[in-house]
């Protein structure tokens, strides 16, 4: 029937360039979709699933509803791990997005010596597992042989110990900075780019100064750009998980199990075999930052 | 929600096309000066910048200055200039042959699930890609919404609901169990949609049809050609991806034998910890050195796809 009608059309409208109904579009979406299912949609059900049931220790799984979530959202364990990195990406994001864009503006000024190498250099950490940039400042950090210390013997002071508790957060902030700054710079400065010159003809006609320039051109040519790194960036804050447990090896009793959300979930299924209040734990977090995504990209299209 | 993500799509299709138009078109290196009076460079901003070189830069400084120490050395000099023997080659060498010769198994791996993850999952979300741009078939759209809504699901959230299920299905500890979820990346069938609406023209493709080739033949032997750009930033995107990838195998194996570097220099860096482990601080040093240095070579070789490719978003794993 679709072949019919299908074929129909084809006959008829060869001119027309809007892609006909037909079914053929399957073959090459299905691989894609198929392989989605299985590793994204379907953990996703399983989790829901999970979530809704407790093992208990007499008549094996029962279901509990909303149970687990009740427990996980009454602990405060939970609202430690969701305040810490509350306070961290009210900090960091801000951080690394304004350095991103100063570099990229720089970058794009053309008043700037060597501004491929500047491009090139601070794009560099991107290429860095983020493993190995835990690694490589945990040891920098580090009381053994750390770059802190050694900074503090040459001037003859004690610098604080940024794995202390005081100071871990501010120090795992840094890695990320140092980490997705470049990447970022990189989006804003290719957003940049493709301004037209005929913009910056008529401003400097009009006699705008470059900080005129900044504000009234670039700054709303980066605005989408800036939108959806802001929103990948708040979603990577709450799933924060790499850098806190690997330094965890350098700083065991300032780190906890619990640090973060996502290291919370980790440790309920791999240290305490909770499946069911990991399950509960994942699925608030990707609630909770699904509302805060959607009103930060809110807030950020209404103002454009 | 509807709404949040159509316009998240929006805009993050926005910098797709804005990469694009950068990377077809670029710019000499003077294009954008229009007043040389004005734009005199400045010592000032320049300085600013050095600043900014520097943290990006002095921790990779930092690595490669103490590969080339023993452990002896890490803990008795200072750690920006080289010190004591010259121990670069030494320490490559004990890299590779502590453990049994462990640490080569782990980069084989590393290039296995870099090879079947990344390439499998470009190859896949071209096809798809391609698919959605080029047809029109019943249930695409509903589809499409649930895929690109997808792409904001961080890979760190699904890993305990992927290792869930997969302990379930008894393919946990299996490279499969790190393999199969790399295939899968929304983004970059975003990015192949976009990129096959702008660069293959309809005509085309209906002269193929007008000829007689059938829709895989056309796609293999005209479409694959002009995608070509497209598939070397998705492909980029995902090597990083799956280079760098930690939490999904660390969850998945148990066997060390399985580990990708990622996991395996860390487990070098605990072994210091645990009781009776040895401390190996300058293996762990110099296997992140060479952890990054293939994926630093790629690079600075493909600067010229890099640059405007990876632009394309925001994604980080």
């Amino acid at each position: 029937m679709t072949t019919m009608s299908s074929t129909a059309i084809r006959t008829r409208t060869l001119r027309v360039r809007r892609p006909r109904r037909r079914w053929i579009g399957w073959a090459f979406f299905a691989p894609f979709l198929l392989a989605f299912v299985f590793v994204t949609v379907a953990p996703l059900a399983y989790t829901l699933y999970l979530s809704l049931f407790q093992e208990r220790m007499l008549g094996g799984t029962a279901f509990v509803g909303l149970g687990n979530y009740i427990e996980q959202l009454t602990n405060p364990v939970f609202w430690d791990a969701l305040g810490r990195v509350s306070i961290y990406l009210v900090i960091f994001v801000p951080v690394m997005l304004l350095l991103s864009l100063a570099a990229a503006l720089a970058i794009d000024s053309a008043r700037l010596h060597f501004p491929r190498l500047f491009r090139l250099a601070i794009f560099l950490p991107y290429a860095v597992p983020g493993v190995v940039a835990a690694l490589l400042w945990g040891y920098m950090y580090g009381t053994q042989f750390g770059l802190v210390g050694n900074i503090g013997d040459l001037l003859g002071v004690t610098l604080p110990d940024p794995l202390s508790s005081n100071l871990v957060l501010l120090s795992i902030g840094n890695i990320m900075v140092w980490l997705t700054m470049g990447y970022t710079m990189l989006v804003f400065y290719s957003a940049l780019r493709v301004v037209p010159a005929e913009l910056y003809e008529a401003a400097e006609l009009d006699g705008a100064g470059a900080f005129r320039v900044i504000r009234a051109i670039k700054l709303p040519a980066i605005r989408p750009a800036l939108a959806v790194t802001l929103v990948f960036s708040v979603i990577g804050a709450f799933q924060l998980f790499n850098e806190p447990n690997i330094l965890r090896t350098l700083a065991p009793n300032v780190i906890t199990s619990h640090f973060t959300p996502n290291m919370y979930a980790y440790n309920l299924s791999f240290a305490g075999q909770q499946y069911n209040a990991s399950a509960a734990v994942a699925i608030a977090m990707g609630v909770i930052t699904m509302v805060v995504a959607y009103v930060i990209q809110r807030v950020a299209s209404r103002k454009a | 929600m509807a709404t949040a993500t159509t316009e998240k799509t929006t805009s993050a299709r926005a910098v797709a096309m804005k990469k694009q138009d950068a990377a077809s078109a670029p710019l000499p290196k003077s294009s954008r000066r229009r007043n040389p009076m004005e734009r005199r460079p400045s010592r000032l901003l320049t300085a600013g910048m050095v600043l900014l070189l520097l943290y990006s830069v002095l921790p990779l400084f930092w690595l490669v200055v103490n590969s080339t120490k023993t452990q002896g050395a890490l803990f008795s000099s200072f750690g920006l200039w080289f010190s004591g023997p010259f121990a670069l080659f030494d320490n490559i060498q004990q890299v590779f042959t502590y453990g049994d010769g462990v640490f080569a198994r782990w980069l084989a791996n590393t290039f296995l699930y870099v090879v079947v993850g990344a390439g499998g999952a470009t190859f896949l979300a071209t096809l798809a890609g391609y698919g959605l741009a080029k047809f029109d078939f019943p249930g695409k759209k509903g589809a499409f919404a649930v895929v690109i809504a997808a792409i904001a699901v961080p890979g760190s959230a699904l890993a305990v609901p992927t290792f869930l299920l997969f302990s379930q299905l008894g393919l946990t500890n299996t490279p499969w169990s790190v393999m199969i979820p790399s295939l899968v990346t929304p983004f970059g069938l975003f990015l192949m949609w976009s990129y096959a609406r702008e660069s293959i023209p309809d005509e085309l493709v209906e002269a193929a049809r007008m000829d007689g080739a059938g829709e895989f033949r056309t796609f293999f032997t005209i479409s694959l050609r002009l995608l070509a750009p497209g598939i070397v930033s998705v492909l980029l995107l995902e090597i990083v991806g799956t280079w760098n990838n930690y939490f999904l195998p660390l969850i998945m194996l148990s066997d060390p034998q399985w580990y990708p570097l990622t996991v395996g220099l860390n487990q070098w860096s605990e072994q210091a910890n645990t009781a009776g482990g040895e401390a190996v601080f300058n293996l762990v040093i110099t296997g992140s050195l060479i952890t990054i240095v293939p994926i630093i070579v790629a690079f600075l070789f493909l600067q010229r796809f890099w640059q405007s490719g990876l632009a394309a978003g925001s994604v980080k794993q």
